[in-house]
C-alpha cells in the first residue's frame, strides 16, 4: 500500500471511529429514549463482531496443506483453556502468542 | 486539582496494566509489518481504539479499500454509540472538557467513568478529563515502547501477529460466560466462515457484516425471546 493510500486509511479509520462516539450526544442530546432497534443490535451486535474478528484473524490459515492449521488449532485452544483456568486477560494473550511463536519457529518450522 | 492526580492514578492503575501490555503488542507488530514509530503514535494519538488498532495494521498490510476499512470501523466500534447514549447524562455540562471526554471514551475509561463515580469535592467532569488522558497516556507511551523495542531487539518475531488473534479470543470467552444467549455469537462465526468459504480471505468482510447485520435483524424476535426465557 502506498503511504499516501495508507495515510487517507488511518484518516478514516479514526474519523469513522470519532464518528461513533460523538454521534449520540450530536444526535440524542438526552431527548428521550434512543429507538428500541439501536438498543438491541447494541445488545446483540458486538458479541456477533467478536466473532467475525476472530475468524477475520484466522482467514490466511490453510487447512488443507501443511501443517493443517495445527499452530493456531492448537494455540487458539491454549487460549480458551487459559482464560477459562485463570481469567486473565493478559496472561491469555501472552501465554497463547508465546505458544504460538513458539510452534511456528521451532516445533512445526 | 493536583490532589485528585493521585487518586486517578491509583484508580487508573489497572487500565495502565492493560494498555501498556496492549500497546506494547500492537506497536511491535505494526512496527514488525512496516509502520514505525510514527505511525504508531498517529495511530494512537488520533484513532485511539485498541483492537481496532490491531485491525488496521491488518487492513494496512492486506492492502484493503477505504470502503472495507471505513466498514470495518463501523462494525467494530459500534459499541461506541451505546457508550456514548448512557454517559450522555453524566458528560451534561462538561463544557471545555466535553469534546476530549467524548474523543477517548475507549471501554476502558468508559469502564471507569460509567460508574459516575469521582472523589468528594473534586470538579467530576476535570476529574474525569483526567482519568481519560491518563488512560490515553498509557496507551500512547505503551504503543511506543512497542515500536522502539520492535526496532531494537533483533528477536524472531514470526508468530506475533497472533497476539491480536489471543486478544479476540479472549473477548469472546468472556463475552460468552457472561451471557446464556449464544445466538448472536454463532451468527456471527457462522455467517464469517460461510461468507470466508465463498468470497475468500480478502473480500469476505463486507459480505459477513452485510449477512450479521441481517441475520441480528431478521432474527430479532427468536433472538430477544430467549433473552427472555435465559
Amino acid at each position: 500500500m502506498s503511504t499516501g493510500y495508507a495515510v487517507l486509511t488511518v484518516a478514516v479509520i479514526a474519523l469513522v471511529t470519532a464518528a461513533l462516539r460523538f454521534l449520540p450526544f450530536l444526535i440524542f442530546r438526552g431527548k428521550g429514549e434512543p429507538p428500541a432497534f439501536i438498543g438491541y443490535l447494541g445488545k446483540v451486535l458486538p458479541y456477533a463482531i467478536m466473532a467475525m474478528l476472530v475468524v477475520y484473524c484466522l482467514k490466511s490459515v490453510s487447512v488443507l496443506s501443511k501443517p493443517y492449521g495445527l499452530p493456531e488449532l492448537i494455540a487458539c485452544a491454549s487460549v480458551v483453556g487459559l482464560h477459562l483456568w485463570r481469567r486473565n486477560t493478559l496472561l491469555s494473550i501472552a501465554g497463547g502468542t508465546i505458544i504460538y511463536m513458539l510452534l511456528v519457529q521451532l516445533v512445526f518450522a | 486539582m493536583k490532589k485528585y492526580l493521585k487518586t486517578a492514578v491509583i484508580k487508573t492503575l489497572p487500565v495502565m496494566a492493560g494498555y501498556m501490555v496492549l500497546g506494547i503488542g500492537f506497536g511491535i507488530i505494526a512496527q514488525k509489518n512496516g509502520y514505525g514509530i510514527l505511525w504508531v503514535l498517529a495511530m494512537s494519538a488520533l484513532i485511539y481504539a485498541g483492537s481496532m488498532q490491531y485491525v488496521a495494521v491488518s487492513l494496512l498490510t492486506g492492502g484493503a479499500s477505504l470502503l472495507t476499512s471505513a466498514l470495518t470501523t463501523l462494525m467494530v466500534n459500534a459499541r461506541h454509540l451505546f457508550y456514548g447514549i448512557s454517559m450522555i447524562g453524566p458528560y451534561k455540562g462538561a463544557g471545555k472538557y466535553k469534546p476530549y471526554l467524548i474523543f477517548a471514551l475507549t471501554d476502558e475509561t468508559y469502564s471507569l467513568t460509567c460508574t459516575g463515580d469521582y472523589p468528594e469535592g473534586a470538579d467530576k467532569h476535570k476529574y474525569w478529563f483526567l482519568l481519560s488522558l491518563l488512560d490515553q497516556t498509557y496507551w500512547v507511551t505503551g504503543s511506543v515502547l512497542g515500536a522502539i523495542a520492535g526496532k531494537a531487539i533483533p528477536f524472531d518475531s514470526t508468530g506475533i501477529d497472533f497476539a491480536m488473534t489471543a486478544l479476540f479470543i479472549t473477548v469472546f470467552v468472556e463475552q460468552w460466560k457472561t451471557t446464556k444467549n449464544h445466538i448472536p455469537a454463532l451468527i456471527g462465526l457462522g455467517a464469517s466462515v460461510l461468507c470466508l468459504l465463498i468470497f475468500g480471505r480478502d473480500s469476505f468482510l463486507i459480505p459477513a457484516m452485510i449477512l450479521i447485520l441481517g441475520m441480528l435483524s431478521g432474527g430479532k424476535k427468536i433472538i430477544e425471546r430467549k433473552e427472555g426465557g435465559a
